[in-house]
């Protein structure tokens, strides 16, 4: 008690302005970034840009939600970039019906985004809970399984795609992508919705308080009578099935069910969640965080492409960042505990 | 001083003298001008209770801790503060209880780690292989020195490290607990090598609970209480009887609560349980074991380590796996697959430690408390409403007193006390009708000890079947009132609280029945 006693007096304001810096740590970091590109560039803060960038982040921004709650519970999913295509592959094979007029745009009916968004979300959870299973019954260990999903997922897609893309979809499925709902793009209403719902379910339900008991200590959570194994498959079909709805999203975007559709979105996901603040022990995180991490990704993408650095150059300079965040967030924190 | 001469006349010269060390810790004198000889050959008996003493000086001759006072000479040369390893190279060789070995590695890399003979830089294997052999052959083993330690027994994994005592021709060899883990067959062998060494003029101090083995064995004995050297002498001529006199002689440091109480009807009976040994720990099985728990009483469960008191509670909450045997819950045949069936049916479990299988450290206080009980605290059907949480905390915090500044706080910035607390609140707010603590007042100060005593008590006097198992007899005859001793996975004796006696419990607990 003495201790953190004398602690406070010692500086009561240097204390708060570590724990300020430990609580927005990141946030500082994203405006920071926004200031430098926005002095490189003035068009960079324009609302088209804005709404350009926030679109982008949407589509691995509502993945990002559900992978936090999987690396919450000290999981990993690897998959949900091959799940993403599979299951926009599947929603577009049910609104274009057979196969022969793929090319073709428009539709006979107006309701085929409905079946399409429908079928990807269910596809993406039942790919979401045979993840949830394999680890949970067979004790396999969800990189593995999930790195099995990446590759299963992706053939899957190309098998049913014929190795190719889907496209032309009518006008109210690409709404989903490119319209605007209150003058805002669709994609970033839906990825608001997401990240809000992910947020209220994380924090103030029951099942939101046993994730982060799972992640936290698994063993203790079991002895208090938390079904773990329900805990942990529920979490992989969440992030399952929004990576179907992120699928859709993506076919709607670009009009287009592409068999490469998603690659490399793992990564960026798990950096999102993980610049969030998010422990890959579990336990300690939460959607806030996430939610400035996917930003924070999508700020230097299009920052890198606004100041025209070379694509090859963006790879590095984005892989130094995602790594000197992170440091720089576990510095503020480290501060704290001493 | 590898080999001196074992005929040598006279008083042969000390292997081993420890002069007036003291050790304190922050609360407590844990050593108190301690003294000990040994000579070579011979085979010194270091016997106390748990926390005597025994393992903070193990721990000063091994070179894990610093003594604040006194002196350690061996091989006639006093010893200055130095490094686990340091100890090993000058003779020194200690065997915890809990083995060092590298599972995954094989019998050879174990005893050579860190020492491999080495040429060029390049690890030389067979003669690796070769050395481990012969030391193998000379503790009458044979087993391939490639095989991994992990599929060894326990006691072949004892061997292994008796050969790594070995390997750096140590000539003191520090054995804590040896046979705690082994059957009564690895026990003869393990005595036949320790006779061994013997002859070999190594000198072994040799911790042990199993009374019964150290007329069999030693030579002399000494034994610790509170810290405090209390007797030392010859083997020949002492009784067990004596030995335990000495180890427990003190006054019972609590206010005996129990024995009073009028039990209710049997609420939790076990018929016959045996267990296997699982492969994650657990180094005993359950022989048989039956009990009756009844409402309205605190049952006392007092063994040695090892003796499947852990696995009996586990068992009992449906946390380990039951190969035989029945249990009843209120006289009705129940099998519980997982601690939630257990759970369902009232019966809960406070695990032996509190930060690997009770605490969320990572989470606040008033989240680790209100876990079990958030389906009776939700608000709109779905939400956990943080109020009512404020208020069971609060109710909780006043009736068990637990000291924190907020229930935001982290859990892990509690005291062991208060932290043990919370755990006691979070399996109140479920109304148990059976409850079972495993060791629970470890790492918890003395205050607080006799609180969570009390509220232990209490919890008895409303009805609850409380189940307390523990390593210090002066709790479980504090606040039992019935007491069972375990012992190798069998109970080995039921006792009224009142007539228990540390001794009497001590006997039941230690020295072989005959059967």
């Amino acid at each position: 008690m003495t201790t953190e006693q004398e602690h406070r007096s010692v500086g009561s304001w240097g204390r708060g302005a570590v724990a300020f810096l430990e609580r927005f740590g990141i946030l500082i970091f994203l405006v920071l970034l926004i200031v430098f590109f926005y002095s490189q560039n003035n068009r960079f803060l324009s609302q088209r840009n804005i709404f350009n960038i926030l679109t982008e982040v949407s589509i691995y921004g509502v993945i990002a939600v559900g992978m936090t709650y999987v690396i919450l519970t000290a999981g990993i999913d690897l998959s949900v970039g091959s799940v993403l295509a599979f299951a926009a592959m599947c929603g577009a094979v049910i609104a274009k019906g057979a196969s022969e007029d793929r090319f073709s745009s428009g539709s006979n009916v107006d309701t085929g985004w409905a079946a399409a968004m429908a079928t990807a979300c269910m596809v993406g959870l039942v790919a979401g809970w045979i993840h949830g299973l394999a680890t949970t019954k067979l004790k396999v260990p969800p990189f593995v399984v999930t790195l099995g999903g990446m590759t299963v997922w992706r053939g899957a897609t190309l098998v049913l795609g014929k190795g190719g893309p889907i496209s032309g979809f009518d006008d109210s499925y690409r709404m989903w992508g490119k319209g605007e709902l209150w003058g805002v793009p669709v994609p970033i209403v839906v990825f608001a919705i997401v990240a809000i719902l992910g947020h209220i379910v994380l924090r103030y339900t029951p099942f939101g308080r046993k994730v982060y008991a799972v992640g936290c200590n698994r063993e203790a959570a079991r002895l208090v009578g938390v079904n773990t194994d329900r805990v942990i498959t529920s979490v992989y079909v969440i992030v399952g099935l929004l990576s179907g709805l992120a699928g859709f999203l993506l076919s709607a975007r670009l009009s287009s069910a592409e068999a490469v559709a998603g690659e490399m979105f793992e990564l960026r996901v798990i950096a999102s969640v993980v610049i969030g603040g998010t422990s890959l022990f579990g336990g300690i995180g939460g959607i806030g965080g996430t939610v400035v991490g996917a930003i924070l990704i999508g700020v230097l993408i299009n920052g890198l492409v606004i100041m025209n650095v070379g694509a090859y150059y963006q790879q590095i300079i984005i892989g130094v960042i995602i790594v000197l965040a992170v440091a720089f967030d576990t510095f503020a924190k480290s501060h704290r505990s001493r | 001083m590898t080999a001196p001469d074992p005929m040598r006349e006279g008083t042969p010269q000390l292997c081993l003298s420890v002069q007036n060390i003291t050790k304190r810790f922050p609360g407590v004198l844990a050593l108190d001008n301690v003294s000990l000889e040994i000579a070579p050959g011979e085979v010194h008996a270091l016997l106390g209770e748990n926390g005597a003493g025994k393992s903070t000086l193990l721990k000063i001759l091994s070179g894990a801790e610093t003594s604040d006072a006194g002196t350690i000479t061996f091989g006639g040369r006093i010893l200055p503060p130095e490094r686990p390893l340091d100890r090993q190279a000058r003779g020194i060789a200690t065997i915890y209880q809990e083995f060092s070995l590298l599972p995954e590695l094989s019998i050879a890399e174990n005893v050579f780690l860190g020492r491999e003979p080495l040429q060029f830089g390049f690890v030389q294997w067979r003669r690796m292989f070769r050395e481990t052999s012969r030391i193998l052959e000379r503790l009458g083993i044979t087993i391939n020195p490639r095989t991994p330690v992990a599929r060894l027994s326990i006691a072949e994994q004892q061997m292994v490290e008796i050969a790594r005592a070995l390997s750096m021709r140590s000539d003191l060899i520090v054995m804590d607990e040896p046979t705690a883990a082994l059957g009564s067959r690895e026990v003869k062998r393990l005595h036949a090598i320790v006779n061994d060494l013997r002859r070999q003029n190594i000198a072994v101090l040799y911790i042990t609970h199993r009374l019964e083995e150290v007329p069999l064995l030693c030579d002399r004995f000494s034994v610790l209480r509170d810290g405090r050297l209390v007797g030392t002498g010859p083997i020949g001529g002492t009784e067990t009887d004596d030995l335990v006199r000495m180890m427990v002689g003190r006054d019972v440091e609590f206010e005996r609560q129990g024995g009073r109480a009028v039990a209710g009807s049997t609420v939790l009976e076990a018929r016959g349980l045996r267990t296997r040994l699982s492969s994650r720990g657990g180094s005993v099985s359950l022989k048989n074991v039956s009990i009756e728990i009844r409402s309205g009483e605190v049952l006392g469960i007092a063994g040695l380590v090892g003796a499947g008191r852990t696995e009996l509670a586990r068992t009992l909450f449906g946390a380990d796996v039951l190969h035989d045997g029945e249990l009843l819950v209120d006289g009705k045949k129940t099998r519980l697959r997982s601690p939630r069936d257990a759970i369902r049916r009232g019966i809960f479990l406070v695990p032996e430690d509190r930060k690997q299988q009770a605490l969320f450290l990572t989470q606040s206080t008033c989240r680790n408390l209100t876990l079990p009980s958030l389906k009776r605290l939700l608000r709109m059907w779905w939400f956990v409403d943080e109020r009512a949480e404020e208020r069971l905390l609060d109710e909780y915090r006043g009736k068990l007193n637990i000291r924190m500044a907020t229930g935001r706080q982290l859990i892990s910035s509690l005291s062991g006390g208060n932290q043990q607390k919370v755990v006691l609140s979070r399996l109140m707010a479920c109304r148990p009708k059976v409850l079972i603590l495993d060791e629970p007042t470890r790492g918890v100060d003395v205050g607080a000890k006799a609180e969570i005593h009390q509220i232990l008590v209490d919890l008895a006097r409303r009805g609850v079947a409380v189940v307390v198992i523990s390593s210090e007899l002066a709790e479980v005859m504090a606040i039992s009132d019935r007491v069972i001793t375990m012992r190798e996975g069998c109970i080995t004796g039921e006792l009224n609280a009142l007539e228990a006696t540390e001794e009497t419990l001590m006997s039941r607990m230690a020295i072989e029945t005959i059967t």
